[in-house]
């Protein structure tokens, strides 16, 4: 129905395709759901939160990413950051580790270090991780591709230091459906790739309970393109291909959903965000009671990082960039995240000075410590405009999950790149609406300056690092009991080829110091390399 | 001297980083432009860019470096070029440069720099300045 009162006004379409009102009535909220949907806190369908006291118990966790170099530096950098108050680690690995290659391998020349840090062997591990209290700060690896083998690192190294594995808490991203839409540090097929998922999730069920082992990212597959309500939808379908994988090998739902959590980006309109969150938490748990009859109220907590929001700085006037990381933490407070990650104004450019990187962990702590944000539970719960958002964005999620379930789910959809093409064109859209001013970003087609390269202190790359790490990878080989390496090597052959669970088999692997790029050869003899489809 | 075949483009990710909206975005505007654009997708050898270079009988390079390895991959890919005899393809380098490494890419031959936040019309502007 045209409204008459407001024709005079332009009409505003959010970047999910809602048209917004310039004002919201009770009626809104009533025409778009139903009453029982916002509910309580703590409680089903958990719209308002997944605790009944959210941040009055416990901020979330600030965690933001971090690792460059050898672990030696990225020990420091962690330490640094604990020393200023953060509560939990995201590791930063580079990308010859992310990819499966060992530090001297060919491939890998230029890129020792540079992006994150550098891991060859459990030696590695020992040394990040070298006198930080893994029962009081949670570490969280961003690892994909390589993921088993990171985990299991983690793992032996905790158990050496005599941590109880059965008790560790901790998180690793593992989400490799993601990595082939977003991010790209895939290694082999897609089928294959879901079953060393599949690994991971049946053996922490066992034998680390409180390991949450995946880590289902929205997050990339919006900086790649997506809007808010495809971020929600293609996650929840990327999770559910994960959980119906884990039901088909013979484990029931409540032995493993709860430990499954998520990873969502914070860019963006503000309520549509937070809407977003709130529509996502409440769709989620009803899948999981409606889909997968879960009992248990911890299976339908949607956990989750609400963090990064990369894609909303700019690398024009970068300090607008502290403002727009303080917005964005605002939205994840108001979202009621468990744990958030800022990108650092300076991330446009470079690895995150010290600086820089405090600067965002202060922008939290203000949040906290000034501005009332864990004074009470859900503060936007009962606005006119933001429950009907939430209304219209839960149902546009759930339209959009089955769109896709009727065009053959989300994993054919990756194998054959179609959600990769889908993506790409939105970002190409965007951009283009983006240079004709149609969407406005101030600095870059608004309220620009002539600006010289702005100041920013770059992260140096130190090739003597590189050397050092090379030197210290062969001297494990050397050190190492290399008949003991081979046999272990052997079996995670045998097991990937004999489709059982290689998780036992790269533990020990890893336990006599044998190589990321050793275990990954194994796995690439067993299951082939993946082959990108090249599709616009 | 006019143009008897459209401008023919290599596109490629070296290195072995994954982030390639850029890259996608500027293979759609210049297929937009008319150019003709071959994508080789993520991860590739600067041996596997140059020898696609000859075989596809390209008129332009472009490589989209964001994780900071442009130095060491731009070296490597100089050497390869000249050892093929392709000093004359117009080479172009976008993504995360900072512009104090401009003046070593551009004397390892790279024709053309742009860096994240370059519009698209520049790129398609810059090869149709080159290859008219």
């Amino acid at each position: 129905m045209k409204d008459r009162q407001n024709a005079d006004l332009d009409p505003v379409i959010n970047e999910s395709g809602i048209e917004i009102k310039p004002l919201y009535t009770p009626d809104d909220v009533e025409r778009t759901g139903r009453p029982d949907d916002i509910g309580t806190p703590g409680e089903y369908p958990f719209t308002r939160g997944i605790h009944r006291q959210m941040y009055r118990k416990r901020p979330w966790t600030m965690r933001q990413y971090a690792g460059f170099g050898q672990p030696e530096e990225t020990n420091q950098r962690f330490q640094y950051l604990i020393a200023n108050g953060q509560t939990g680690l995201n590791v930063a690995f580079d990308l010859p580790t992310q990819v499966g290659l060992d530090s001297d391998d060919p491939a890998a020349e230029g890129e020792v270090g540079r992006v994150g840090m550098a891991v060859d062997t459990l030696k590695d591990f020992e040394i990040a991780f070298d006198a930080i209290d893994l029962d009081k700060i949670t570490v969280s690896l961003t690892i994909n591709g390589a993921a088993v083998t990171l985990i299991a690192m983690y793992f032996a190294m905790a158990e050496k230091r005599g941590y109880d594995i059965r008790k560790l808490r901790g998180t690793a991203q593992n989400d490799i459906l993601k990595e082939f839409i977003g991010r790209g540090t895939w290694i082999f097929p897609v089928e294959p790739s879901i079953k060393l998922v599949g690994d991971t999730i049946l053996y922490c069920a066992e034998n680390a309970p409180l390991y949450s082992p995946v880590s289902v990212c929205g997050y990339h597959i919006r900086e790649s393109g997506a809007n808010p309500v495809q971020e929600m939808a293609y996650a929840f379908c990327i999770a559910k291909a994960y959980i119906d994988h884990v039901l088909a090998r013979g484990l029931a739902i409540d032995e493993f959903a709860s430990r499954l959590s998520f990873n969502f980006d914070i860019h963006g309109n503000l309520f549509e965000q937070v809407a977003k969150f709130r529509a996502g938490r409440r769709l989620w748990a009803k899948i999981l009671k409606e889909q997968y009859g879960t009992q248990n109220p911890r299976s339908m907590w949607l956990r989750m990082i609400a963090g990064g929001g990369g894609g909303g700085l700019t690398i024009e006037q970068p300090e607008n960039n502290i403002v727009r990381g303080a917005y964005y933490a605002l939205i994840s407070a108001l979202s009621g995240t468990q744990t958030m990650a800022l990108c650092s104004f300076d991330e446009a450019y470079t690895i995150p000075s010290e600086q820089a990187a405090r600067t965002s962990l202060r922008t939290m702590q203000i949040l906290i410590e000034e501005m009332g944000l864990c004074d009470t539970v859900d503060p936007l719960a009962g606005s006119y405009y933001v429950e009907t958002l939430t209304n219209q964005m839960e149902q546009r999620i759930r339209a959009t999950m089955d769109e896709l379930d009727v065009a053959g789910g989300i994993v054919r959809a990756v194998a054959e790149g179609r959600i990769q093409s889908e993506v790409s064109a939105q970002a190409y859209e965007r951009l283009k609406k983006l240079e004709r001013g149609e969407i406005r970003k101030v600095g870059v087609n608004c309220y620009r300056i002539d600006e010289e390269e702005p100041q920013v202190e770059f992260h140096p790359f130190r090739e003597e690092a590189c050397t050092r790490q090379v030197g210290r990878l062969n001297d494990v080989r050397r050190r190492r009991d290399n008949a003991a390496v081979d046999a272990a090597l052997r079996r995670v052959l045998d097991d990937a080829k004999a489709a059982r669970n290689v998780m036992p088999a790269v533990i020990s692997a890893v336990k006599a110091y044998a190589t990321v790029g050793e275990i990954t050869q194994r796995f690439v003899e067993a299951y082939g390399r993946y082959q990108e489809p090249i599709r616009f | 001297m006019t143009r008897t075949r459209p401008v023919r483009v290599l596109f490629a990710k070296p290195g072995l980083d994954g982030h390639d909206v850029g890259a996608k975005i500027v293979v759609r505007a210049l297929r937009e432009a008319g150019f003709e654009v071959i994508y080789t997708g993520l991860r590739k050898t600067p041996e596997q860019i140059v020898a696609s270079a000859r075989d596809e009988d390209v008129d332009v390079i472009g490589l989209s470096i964001l994780s900071g390895s442009h130095l060491p991959i731009c070296r490597r890919v100089r050497d390869l070029l000249t050892e093929a005899g392709l000093q004359d393809v117009l080479w172009l380098v976008g993504g995360n440069i900072p512009s104090k490494d401009n003046a070593e890419l551009e004397n390892l031959g790279v024709d053309g720099v742009f860096s994240v936040g370059t519009p698209t019309q520049a790129i398609v502007d810059f090869i149709h300045g080159k290859c008219s």
